[in-house]
């Protein structure tokens, strides 16, 4: 398929508004990606006609969203490739995935003197519950440290496997310094050892194609909303091996089998997981961003992205006194990057006036910004809908900035 | 002068300028002029909480009046925090706590007020608030 610019950001609705009376220039993918009008439509259909709850009415509207809901699931199993459309578990967004996991395998697998590995570019959410479990166990959290381009090392990767290691959690591409993981290898050394890797896929499933089974991976989640779906829907993918050993991370309607006073045995997979009324209309609303995906394809938004990214990179380069933080040799949809004596939050300030949408601060990801010793970054992310005009009109920016700060 | 004085003196100020270009650049230079706090003031202990920039605040009472240093890491910040040491800056505690602070409206800088700016505008006038509620207290005694 021809990669038409012009025709996909007429797709996106929110991409056609003014912004302080100029038209917006949306930088934040990596926070979270507009919507195209297919994924509005779908929420707004479920409302105005299906509305009904999953798996519980005999009624016709029931049967109908339980379908959609169900076929949501078939598809993303397909799109991500996993073996069986029971590992595929909705929650509420990335950080709900992991937190389930922490917890739930913690439960199970964790005990006093073990051992957990993440790395040093890790967003919040593929820390803190690591930490609270490990707190909890008496277990020790261990980091893998980056190089100075925001890279792990490899090599101390390997060192810190021990026989006490229980799982790995690393993310697929950081959404701060834009390093694209070396999963594989990630993944390849801890099954040496017989250890499981959960990936924190949130940036990961937006640039790159993910084939799950390929990976090997034990655990993947990401979020719908940075996705171009809607908000409030996330994804764990997990192998049904430890699917089933785990316990169940939440409990109420929906994922019980029996209940008596005296016990209750569980659902089986993927309900065991899934607590009370999910979200239905967004879950199919994100089945279709997925289509939609589908439709543009993930190779052809890579290429684009690719030479999107390559653009921005030697424009801003070109920029004195910008530092570009995070310099990998594998990277993805983000530039991190500082102005020389400007503090980021200044500069946010006049860029948002210029109707550029940007990120400054620390990313959710404090122990990055102590890394390299900085107070945060300026964080420029694209989506496929983003053009080098715009990348354009952000150098102009800065450049603006630079003027009057200067 | 009075705070009220001194609030209509900075909205003449700004309602010279008609873009936000103008604005933003007074408001850097006087982030630029604002004078620096003493060193030893710029400590975790006097950080306010809450700012993406960080902003220190320091408060003496001279004369029956609170006297406010500040200084923050980011220039914009700096510009507003001038604004705030000029209007509630060597007044008394009972002024300072009675100070409606409607300049904020009327410059057009509402928008550093709402909770998700985290340039923290409201912590920093509520620390400057707390200040003359304790100096008021310890006056009383
Ligand atoms: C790498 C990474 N992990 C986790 C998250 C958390 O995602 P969510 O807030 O959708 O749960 C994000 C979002 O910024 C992210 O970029």
């Amino acid at each position: 398929m021809n990669f038409d610019i012009k025709k996909i950001r007429k797709d996106f609705p929110a991409l056609h508004q003014e912004i302080y009376g100029k038209p917006l220039v949306y930088l934040d993918n990596a926070a979270t990606t507009l919507k195209p009008q297919v994924v509005i439509d779908s929420i707004t259909n479920y409302y105005s006609t299906i509305n009904s709850n999953v798996h519980r009415g005999v009624h016709y509207l029931s049967q109908q969203a339980t379908e959609e809901f169900e076929n949501t699931r078939k598809n993303i199993r397909k799109y991500i490739n996993a073996r069986n459309t029971h590992e595929i578990i909705f929650t509420k967004g990335t950080t709900e995935s992991i937190n389930l996991v922490a917890n739930s395998f913690g439960k199970k697998f964790l005990s006093h003197g073990d051992e957990v590995i993440i790395s040093e570019l890790e967003h919040h959410a593929n820390i803190v519950p690591w930490q609270m479990i490990c707190e909890e166990k008496g277990a020790k959290l261990k980091v893998i440290p980056i190089n100075d381009n925001g890279e792990l090392i490899l090599k101390k990767y390997k060192d810190l496997i021990t026989d006490k290691t229980k799982i790995v959690s690393v993310s697929h591409i950081s959404n701060t310094l834009g390093t694209v993981n070396p999963i594989k290898e990630i993944i390849d050394i801890a099954h040496q050892h017989d250890i499981p890797v959960m990936i924190d896929g949130a940036q990961g499933i937006v640039h790159e194609k993910i084939d799950v089974q390929e990976l090997d991976c034990d655990f993947y989640c990401f979020s719908s909303h940075k996705f171009y779906g809607p908000m409030g829907v996330g994804v764990l993918y997990g192998k049904e091996k430890y699917l089933e050993e785990m316990p169940p991370y939440q409990t109420g309607g929906e994922m019980i089998k029996t209940v008596t006073f005296k016990k209750t045995t569980f659902n089986e997979l993927p309900f065991k997981f899934e607590t009370g009324t999910p979200n239905v209309a967004d879950v199919i609303g994100f089945g279709s961003a997925i289509n939609y995906i589908k439709k543009i394809g993930i190779e052809n938004i890579i290429r684009y992205e690719k030479e999107l990214l390559k653009h921005a990179t030697e424009m801003l380069s070109g920029i004195q006194g910008l530092r570009i933080y995070g310099e990998a040799k594998k990277k993805a949809g983000v530039i991190s990057f500082l102005l020389k004596d400007i503090h980021p939050y200044d500069a946010g300030i006049i860029i948002d006036k210029l109707s550029i949408a940007v990120r400054t601060g620390q990313h959710c990801a404090q122990p990055v910004m102590d890394r390299f010793d900085i107070p945060g970054t300026i964080r420029a992310s694209f989506a496929f809908y983003n053009t080098k005009e715009e990348v354009d009109k952000l150098v102009q920016a800065i450049l603006k900035v630079q003027e009057m700060f200067g | 002068m009075t705070i009220r004085e001194i609030e209509k003196e900075i909205t003449e100020e700004f309602s010279m300028f008609d873009d936000w270009m103008d604005k933003y650049n007074h408001l850097i230079e006087m982030g630029k002029s604002l004078p620096l706090i003493e060193k030893k003031y710029r400590t975790d202990q006097y950080l306010i909480s809450g700012c993406q920039s960080r902003v220190w605040l320091s408060a003496e009472m001279e004369d029956g009046k609170v006297i406010f240093k500040a200084d923050s890491d980011a220039v914009i910040t700096k510009g507003i925090i001038n604004l705030l040491i000029r209007i509630l800056s060597n007044q008394t505690p009972d002024n300072i706590l009675n100070a409606k602070m409607d300049f904020i409206n009327q410059v057009g800088l509402k928008e550093h007020l709402s909770p998700t700016r985290s340039n923290g505008l409201t912590s920093m006038i509520k620390q400057m608030k707390l200040y003359a509620v304790v100096f008021k207290t310890k006056m009383a005694q």
